[in-house]
Formats: structure tokens, sequence, C-alpha cells
């Protein structure tokens, strides 16, 4: 029998193009794909060279990171216009497919690869967004790349990758009620800081991943690159191939059935050995909140902020943070008072999200002075939103109800938190300025967010009766 | 690309852990097309007040770095995004060599493309090098061919690089052009998948 093997070293070998001495792999890529921000240099570069994109039919575009979400057909902001403009020139002149602004399959890049069947176990998926990592969670390799990157892919479909280390991170247990994916990431992040994934690919292995949807995998391997990891997986199995069965991009009929035994059979092996493992267990963590400028920077809900004159780490990192959030050490988290929240982006605005979201708010009220948006990850979740009446939920709460895009995950377009205010967010990143220059960012599961939204500051949402528990 | 094979230049100092992305280059600027003109919003929120004026308290705006051309920097530089922008950023601005305890996997990366050469020494040398450029002007030599930092003083600290980016940069070459030459490589494993 052959040497057991991790699901990192079965994707990688399959797809090594070219290996000598000294050299890293050449390594192919199954699916490119490219948003408007970080491939108009890249495209620039092919038409300098006299290059052409070598294979279009792996390559698929969109649309996300500064579309507004609201008035779609004006966009106001004329760098912004000029910046979409050239997408589609450039995808019009290279032969590659766009979802544009208008278009029904548009929507954050992340989530729309998934929701057309497009990421498939085994795949090596490659965009210029570090949140690639997403894609993981059907058992791909799937990583962020910058523009040169970019232009290599659109070019010779390749890149040199030097092979990974593979790390286990593996879950024990499970997870307790009312605590999300969202809070296991956060709280792995928390454990073990913010770049013990450099330089490996992390497999999630354990019962409470077994147990996740594939959309709570997605959240979880969405959070990779915030542990320093370019790429995050989790070995396919009955759910993977569930949710890729039927979707536009997917094989069919007896193509499905064969892919469906390669897939997976790409599970890790048995025995495997990883170059690292860590572990926590799922059984005590507890919903997490965010209070500091970087993803590790977060503590269970019913914790206070900590004290920089007794934290044994990063000192001044700690002092500086709580400075530009302008919070008092050993603060209580549920006493931060908040202005504004925020569903969406690529970690949670999928229907999933939406529908536990909602759930947790109907029939009450956005709290008095907070300001309140949803934002849907695709066109697609939007429309299959309305069609069950999730935006009337949110929107007689008080919410404003979007169209799809990055939005306040980055602030790129209008949608902007002001200096000095704190927003409850279900993004990726509390990084000083991200959603808004001096903007105080807390990140929270959407279950989190619906009810911080009603109660204007953060609570055990453990301890919160959603609409349909409550007796009447 | 422009070659890298040896570089002297004034140190400039920032010992902060875990400069991410968007503190490297802020969003609103990535909506531009063009490769060129991101050095004058490096470090944008850190370096400009409200209104757009230079911050005198913040120490990268200060006239003794004002020529500085070597980054000094904590551990962890470059974590976030995989925006090219930032080693735009900061090769525009005329940095060419970025010094830090450890760096952020994609930002290492993008620097190979764009003739910047990231230099990881171990924590201790860091901090050396922080404290002299704290307490005055220091200058560093970074020679990349015998993988080496020292300055006038006899003080010296040696790095690793694999070789390909070490090839890539001293030559200066163009990645795709490489890459094409295996084309005939990258054809058969086409075809042997279809």
């Amino acid at each position: 029998m052959s040497q057991p093997e991790t699901i990192i070293e079965k994707i990688w070998n399959k797809h090594v193009v070219h290996q000598e001495e000294g050299k890293p792999d050449l390594l192919y890529i199954d699916l490119h794909l490219v948003h408007e921000v970080t491939s108009p240099q890249a495209f620039e570069g092919l038409r300098m060279n006299s290059r052409k994109v070598r294979r279009p039919d792996l390559t698929f575009a969109t649309m996300d990171h500064n579309v507004p979400t609201i008035h779609r057909n004006v966009i106001k902001d004329a760098v912004s216009k000029k910046q979409m403009e050239t997408l589609e020139e450039n995808c019009e002149e290279f032969g590659v497919s766009l979802a544009d602004i208008h278009h029904p399959d548009q929507g954050i890049v992340h989530i729309i690869g998934p929701e057309l069947g497009l990421t498939q176990p085994g795949k090596t998926i490659v965009c210029g967004d570090s949140h690639t990592s997403t894609h993981g969670a059907f058992g791909a390799i799937a990583f962020g790349i910058g523009t040169s990157e970019v232009e290599h892919v659109l070019s010779t479909q390749t890149l040199w990758q030097a092979p990974p280390k593979t790390m286990q991170v593996k879950v024990n247990g499970n997870l307790g009620t009312g605590v999300t994916a969202k809070d296991l990431i956060l709280a792995i992040i928390a454990k073990f800081g913010v770049r013990f994934g450099s330089g490996y690919i992390m497999e999630y292995t354990g019962e409470a991943i077994r147990e996740m949807s594939m959309e709570e995998r997605m959240t979880v391997c969405n959070m990779s690159i915030e542990a320093g990891a370019r790429a995050g997986l989790i070995s396919p199995d009955e759910k993977t191939v569930q949710f890729v069965e039927g979707r536009r991009h997917a094989p069919k009929g007896e193509e499905f059935e064969k892919a469906k035994k390669e897939w997976l059979a790409l599970a890790t092996d048995e025995g495997a050995v990883y170059d690292s493992t860590v572990e926590i267990n799922a059984d005590e963590i507890e919903p997490q909140v965010s209070w500091g400028t970087n993803p590790s920077q977060c503590v269970p809900v019913s914790a206070s902020v900590p004290d920089p004159e007794t934290v044994t780490d990063d000192e001044d990192g700690v002092r500086r943070a709580l400075e530009y959030m302008g919070l008092e050490p050993n603060q209580p988290i549920e006493s931060i008072e908040l202005q504004h929240v925020f569903i969406g982006s690529c970690t949670n605005a999928r229907l999933a999200d939406l529908r536990k979201a909602a759930r947790m708010i109907e029939g009450r009220k956005v709290h008095e002075g907070i300001r309140a948006m949803v934002v849907p990850g695709s066109f697609a979740v939007k429309q299959e939103a309305e069609t069950e009446g999730l935006d009337r939920i949110f929107t007689e709460a008080g919410f404003e109800w979007r169209s799809a895009g990055c939005s306040m995950c980055l602030g790129m377009n209008d949608d902007i938190v002001p200096p000095g205010e704190h927003c409850a967010s279900t993004s990726n990143r509390n990084f000083e300025g991200r959603q808004g220059n001096g903007a105080r960012t807390h990140l929270v599961s959407p279950e989190m967010a619906a009810v911080a939204a009603v109660e204007g500051h953060f609570v055990d949402v453990r301890n919160y009766t959603s609409a349909a528990e409550r007796v009447i | 690309m422009e070659a890298f094979v040896r570089h002297s230049g004034l140190v400039y100092p920032l010992n902060r852990a875990n400069i991410d992305t968007d503190q490297i280059i802020p969003k609103q600027f990535l909506k531009r097309i063009e490769r060129k003109g991101f050095g004058k919003f490096l470090f944008y929120n850190w370096r400009y007040d409200d209104d757009g004026n230079l911050r005198d308290d913040f120490s990268l705006n200060y006239p003794e770095y004002q020529d500085a051309s070597v980054l000094v920097a904590g551990e962890n530089f470059g974590c976030g995004s995989s925006r090219e922008h930032a080693p735009w950023a900061i090769q525009d601005y005329g940095f060419r060599v970025v010094i830090a305890p450890s760096f952020a996997d994609i930002f290492y990366s993008n620097c190979f493309k764009n003739g910047i050469l990231p230099v990881q020494l171990k924590g201790e040398e860091v901090s050396q090098i922080m404290d002299r450029a704290e307490g005055g002007e220091c200058y560093l030599s970074i020679d990349l061919v015998d993988q080496i930092v020292f300055d006038g003083t006899g003080w010296s600290a040696t790095f690793e690089i694999d070789e390909y980016h070490k090839n890539m940069l001293l030559n200066g070459w163009d990645e795709i052009s490489v890459t094409l030459t295996y084309d005939d490589a990258i054809s058969a494993f086409e075809n042997q998948q279809s």
C-alpha cells in the first residue's frame, strides 16, 4: 500500500507541471477568479507584451469590491467607474466571461464561485484576493495572489510555488448551542495568533468541522489568511458532494458520478503525517467579539477588554489598539456602545447567514442611534432571501437592505463607518481604518451582529431567545 | 523588472508588529488602474492628517528620515490583503529593501515581482538595527549575492533566501518570459488532463 497522504499533498502532486532542483514547482491552476481591483494592471501587462489569456475558459470575472450597493445605475465615483469599465473592456478584449454589475451572477467573487459550481473539490483555485482561501471549504487548494501573479496565471495558467508545509488544525468535540463557525475561527486565531499559519496550508479536521454545513465551513476557511495561512481547506465528504451537485458548472450525469468518487478519495488518508498540528476544544468556545485592530485581538462576549499592564505579549500593540478603538482597559465587552451594524462580506453573507441573523431579530426593532445594514453576498442570495421574505424581516426591523458587493467590509464604495464610531461587523478584518478612516470594527457572527443591532450593544446570544423560540 | 544586486542606504525604523496592507496603502487608493504613483499614499492614514497635510508626529515625516531607502519593521510585516499596491507604494516611495523578523506570505512573494528585497533577520538583529536607527543616523548595505546585511562599524547579519527568488532579483528577469519557455510542458499537462 502506498504511503498515506494528506489531501494537500494529493491535490498538489496532481497539479505539478514541472519540477526541478533549486526551483519551486510549476503548479497548474484550474480556476482563476478575477475582479476589478487587482486585475487592470495585469491585463495592461498582457497588452504591453502582446500576450493573450491562455485559458479564458478557466477564467471568470465579476465586480464586487467597489460596486455601489444602492443606486446601481449611477456610479458617482469617477475613479471606481473607470475601474469597472476597464474590467468590462479587458474581459471583452481577452474573451473572459464577466458577471458585471447588472448580471444575475454578480456577487462577491468568493460567494459566486461555489454558487455557480465553479468551485469544486480537488481544484487549484487562485484570485487576486487574500480571501480566496474560502474555496478551501470544498477540499480545494485555493489561495490569494498579487497582481503580477494574476498576470502570470492569465498568461500561462501556472504559478511557481514552493511545496507548502502542511498543518492540521484539529477541532475536538462540538460547538455549544448558539456558538457559530465564526466564533470558532475567531477563537482559533485568538488562541494561536495572526501568523501561526504562515508558510502552511492548513487542513481543518475534527468532529465540529464534520458537523458543519458547507456555508459554515466556508466561514472557517475564509479567515485562514487572518491566521497567516495562504490557504486552508477541509477534506470533502457527502455534504461537499451534495452542495456541488446540480450546480451550473458542476459535472453532470455519469461524469458527476465519476467526479464524486475522485473527490471523496481526496480526503486525507488515515495515518497521514502533517508537518505541524494544533488542537482546540470546541466545547470550551464562547461567542466571540474582537476588541482590537487585528483578528487575534478578540475575547468571549462575557469577558472584558485586556489591560496592557497585565498582558504578557505585545504590550505596546495592545495599548495602541485600545487607544485607536477608544476603549478603556478592563472595560466589559457588553458595555461598548455601537453606532453601526454590518451584516455582509465573503465571510458571512450567504443565505444561511442571513437566515440566522433574521431569525434573531424577527419582530424586533433596531436600537435607536444604530445604523444597520445587510448586504447580501450575491445577486442570487439577495433574490432567494427576498423570495423567503428575509428582506421584509430586516427592513421592518429598521435594517437597510442593499444589493450585492464587498461594501462595508473594506469601504471602497460609499458604505463606510465614520471616524471614531463603533461597528459590529460580520466581516473578517478589524484593521485600523479598514471600514473607513478612524472606524472602530468589532468582528462577530451574524447572530451576534443582529442581536447587537437590536440591543445597541453586545449581549451573549446564547441567552437571547430567537423569535422562533419566544413564547407568545 | 529592475535587477537587485546590492544596495546601501539610510534606515527608517518603524517599530510595530503586524503592519497590515491596509496601513501600507488604504483602500481608497486601490481604485486606480495604473502601477505607478502610489508612493505618496504610503502609510497614508499615519502620514497625513484629516486635511491631507503631512503630520509632524509620524516618524516617516521627520527630516532625518527623508532620504531613507531601507525600511525596518516588526513581525509579520505586510499581513492582510493580497494587494500588490502595497509593494508598489513602498517601491515608488523610494524603499528598495524591507527588513523584518517575519513577513506575511503573499506580501513576501509580491516584493520579488517589483525589485524589492525582503530580508528576514533574527528578532534580536532587527532590534539592534531598530535601536541604532531610532538613536541616530544608520546606514546599511545589503548584498544579495552574499546574502549579508552590514554597516561600516563591523556589524553584520546573514539572511536566507531561496535560489529561485534570488536569481530572479539578481537578473531582473520577467517571470512570465521564463515560464513561457515551459510552454511545451504546460501543453503536455493540459493534453493529459483532457
